[in-house]
């Protein structure tokens, strides 16, 4: 076992384990936000950045800190290391500019927008972002395609994850989109048009941290703070039909994976328990299902705001809930 | 000053054949370290030269080696760097295309020592006509027994393929270059593992400039210890300058290190003055990802001693007053030039080269770009200087690859030493 300090918070894990990870262990605030990190997609994270940490200590043997901030979910622990996260002004720093980077071709519409209350920008924006743009120029603008019957994809909302490509080139048999181009010109597309078909493809839209790609099934037909998230399961030959049913009174309005604290989907869902499967009666429902996590939808009241009353930030909801 | 132990050859009539070169002394060293060395002897002489990596960052070469994984069992690596991609730096191209044996010569050895039995040379796909160049030589090589089957009758064998990239700046960084030998996308990999554990196809490789491996046969010609004694202090050796931009006499040249930068740019041996009798403006010291220095930091450090070409006089000074000895593309500036545009040019550069993987560099070359496009057109705002020092800063250290280094440092050093100019643009 090794051991390592997280913000002043030792805990003992295990070698091969990253530092994200082990701060996932101890969880509530030293947990880095991860926006392309995804522990059931191998060869995930590294890119957002968003996770940058500072390593005060590279460990016992090699007590020098780390010459640069590291990405904490692509960063092995080695024993005695001693990682500072929140208690860094300079990691605050770096991610409010990691921040800017996602947000200055973003166009925020979560007004129109099915991700909002559930999008990880939005929180990782009212975390650390700013509140002006010091943008000027336009934004990048892409149209809106379909993918496929099932998915659509607004390239303009998406942050160059990597998740859906490596979600579809591990959960599906044939990947027939990838990322094209290069630079900030990339851009997510389907092979020459392909359209994207598989039993597991929907589980794209469940890794993708923003509103890049959606549910076409589910398109402006509720914010997703109006519905109620239920556990519900049924017999499927294809996965474990373990699903969230978001339901409005008897009706389900759309099927997901169940999102773990950390936006993760416990497991992974097939394109049938997903897409075909929207009557009451083809489910079993367990009982509501408690987001754990720091979002609009788990904020559970509302405030009625009088014209011209300013938002205050709910108290702790930059923190993530256990 | 001067002595050429790399380009001596470089205009002997027909050296890119094979006899020819042979004829001068050619493969001499290859064959003093394959007969009468172990591998470990032809890496404790490089160790012994001091050499460092010729590529960007000056890594000591014997160091590197050692860290190669001599214990898996699968096959291992070597990788030759001929990418050269960079604003300014035209070294490699020109020694391959004088010298291709020289190149194979210092591959045999360094594949020697590492028990190395394939190599590949991976070459910016620009340089299409230096295929043909390097491919009849390592053909001719093999007639000869250079390469091949059992080496000059040793145990030793060894294979160099050339392989073409498409153009891709990226490229030339390690790792993206693995990836794309291996036929995938050019994206810079998160490291560790570090390639010398998990190289190309997952195997322990080493990857080295071209005239870093080209200078090994001459380190082994001459003895590790000679070699060290050239140059100046821990900037051993001989070092490749591509010099352009206003002076008389662009080029490739070869100097031995410890040249004083003045020397060098006003000497008529090297670049003879600068063009048309103007003044010395400013000086990009190292290939276009180097800080940008004034002519009076390039002459002389902040503490008065004349600049030197070597790793460390470049250096002297830090992100403050210094610079690096980088690739060695020599890029010099005359009174009239434009730092703006300049800068501008430089950005546009890399915001076309990012590979767009980390959100720093996708977003913060092409904001760059943009911001300093307003400016050079007049259309800046005065917040926008501290915006691109901002945005710089916000970079700088954060990404998965130094391109964001790069990309960022031309900006910042730019504003720092000729904010005056910006300001002037935008008034
Ligand atoms: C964006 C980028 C481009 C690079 N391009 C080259 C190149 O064209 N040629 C090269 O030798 N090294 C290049 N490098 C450096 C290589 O990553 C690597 O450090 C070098 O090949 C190691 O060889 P050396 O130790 O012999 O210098 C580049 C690095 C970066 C970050
Ligand atoms: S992806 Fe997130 S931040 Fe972007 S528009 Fe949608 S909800 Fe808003
Ligand atoms: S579409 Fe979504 S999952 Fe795919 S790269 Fe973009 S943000 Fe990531
Ligand atoms: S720094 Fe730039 S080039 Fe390097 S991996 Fe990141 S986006 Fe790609
Ligand atoms: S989560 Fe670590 S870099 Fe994206």
């Amino acid at each position: 076992m090794l051991k390592v300090t997280i913000d002043n918070i030792e805990i003992r894990v295990e070698e091969g384990t990253t530092i994200l990870q082990a701060a996932r262990m101890i969880g509530g605030k030293v947990v880095p936000p991860a926006m392309c990190y995804y522990s059931k997609l191998k060869g995930s994270g590294g890119k957002c950045r968003s996770c940058l940490v500072k390593v005060v200590k590279g460990s016992a043997k090699d007590t020098r800190p780390m010459p640069k901030l590291v990405a904490s979910c692509s960063t092995p622990v080695q024993d005695g290391m001693v990682v500072e996260n929140t208690i860094s002004e300079e990691v605050q720093e770096a991610r409010k500019g990691v921040v800017e980077f996602l947000l200055i071709n973003h166009p925020l519409d979560c007004p129109v927008c099915d991700q909002a209350g559930e999008c990880d920008l939005q929180d990782l924006s009212f975390g650390f972002g700013m509140e002006e743009t010091s943008t000027v120029e336009p934004r990048r603008e892409y149209p809106v395609v379909d993918i496929g019957k099932l998915i659509k994809l607004h390239m303009n909302r998406c942050i160059h994850c990597y998740r859906c490509v490596l979600a579809a080139e591990q959960l599906t048999k044939k990947r027939a989109h990838g990322m094209l181009y290069r630079g900030d010109t990339m851009e997510i597309s389907t092979f020459i048009q392909t359209a994207i078909d598989s039993d597991f493809s929907g589980n794209m839209i469940d890794v993708c941290p923003v509103g890049a790609l959606t549910d076409r099934t589910f398109r402006f037909k509720s914010r997703v703070w109006f519905l109620n998230p239920m556990n519900a399961h049924r017999e499927c030959s294809k996965c474990g039909g373990r699903v969230t049913a978001w339901m409005f009174g008897n009706e389900i309005y759309r099927i997901t994976g169940r999102k773990d604290q950390f936006g993760e989907v416990e497991e992974f869902i097939c394109n049938e328990c997903r897409f075909e499967k929207k009557d009451i009666n083809d489910w079993v429902i367990e009982g509501e299902r408690k987001i754990k996590r720091q979002s609009v939808i788990s904020g559970n009241h509302y405030e009625h705001l009088k014209k011209g009353s300013i938002i205050h930030p709910i108290e702790g909801t930059t923190e993530p809930q256990e | 000053m001067g002595r050429a132990i790399l380009l001596d050859k470089a205009n002997i009539p027909g050296i890119r054949a094979f006899g020819v070169y042979r004829a001068h002394g050619g493969y001499n060293a290859a064959g003093k370290g394959l007969l009468e060395m172990t591998p470990a002897q032809v890496q404790q002489e490089v160790i012994k030269s001091g050499l460092r990596g010729r590529g960007g960052a000056g890594f000591p070469t014997g160091l590197k080696w050692s860290f190669l994984d001599r214990k898996s069992t699968r096959p291992r690596y070597l990788v030759c760097n001929a990418d050269e991609s960079e604003p300014g730096t035209f070294k490699d191209r020109y020694l391959m295309e004088k010298l291709p044996h020289l190149l194979i010569e210092g591959l045999i050895l360094s594949s020697y020592a590492l028990g190395v039995r394939t190599c590949y040379i991976y070459i910016r796909g620009e340089f299409k006509y230096l295929v043909g160049i390097l491919e009849t030589a390592i053909r001719e090589a093999k007639k000869n027994n250079y390469l091949g089957e059992k080496i000059l009758g040793t145990d030793f064998s060894l294979e160099i393929y050339v392989h073409p990239g498409a153009g891709a700046y990226i490229c030339g960084e390690e790792t993206a270059l693995l990836e794309s030998l291996e036929g995938k996308r050019g994206n810079p990999r998160i490291k560790p593992p570090f390639p010398a554990y998990k190289g190309l196809y997952d195997c322990p490789t080493v990857v080295n400039n071209v005239e870093t491996l080209a200078a090994v046969a001459p380190v082994i010609g001459m003895g590790g210890e000679t070699y060290s004694k050239l140059g100046f202090g821990k900037s051993t050796g001989t070092k490749l300058m591509s010099a352009c931009g206003n002076i008389n006499k662009p080029g490739v040249y070869e100097i031995e290190m410890g040249l004083p930068v003045e020397d060098f740019i006003y000497s008529d041996e090297y670049c003879g003055g600068i063009k048309n009798g103007k003044m010395l403006k400013a000086v990009i010291p190292g290939g276009s990802s180097v800080p940008i220095l004034p002519a009076d930091l390039i002459l002389n450090t902040s503490r008065g001693e004349a600049r030197l070409l070597t790793y460390e006089s470049l250096a002297e000074g830090g992100f403050e007053s210094g610079s690096m000895l980088g690739s060695g593309g020599f890029i010099v500036y005359d009174e009239d030039a434009c730092i703006v545009r300049n800068t501008w040019n430089l950005t546009r550069f890399y915001r076309h080269e990012s590979c767009g993987q980390c959100s720093p560099c996708r977003e913060g070359t092409g904001w760059m770009e943009r911001i300093l496009y307003r400016i050079e057109h007049g259309k800046g705002r005065m917040s926008d200087i501290d915006l691109l020092v901002r945005v710089a800063k916000n970079i700088e250290g954060n990404t998965i690859c130094p391109l964001g280094d790069a990309a960022a440092w031309p900006v910042a050093s730019a504003i720092r030493h000729f904010r005056g100019e910006f300001e002037a643009h935008i008034k």
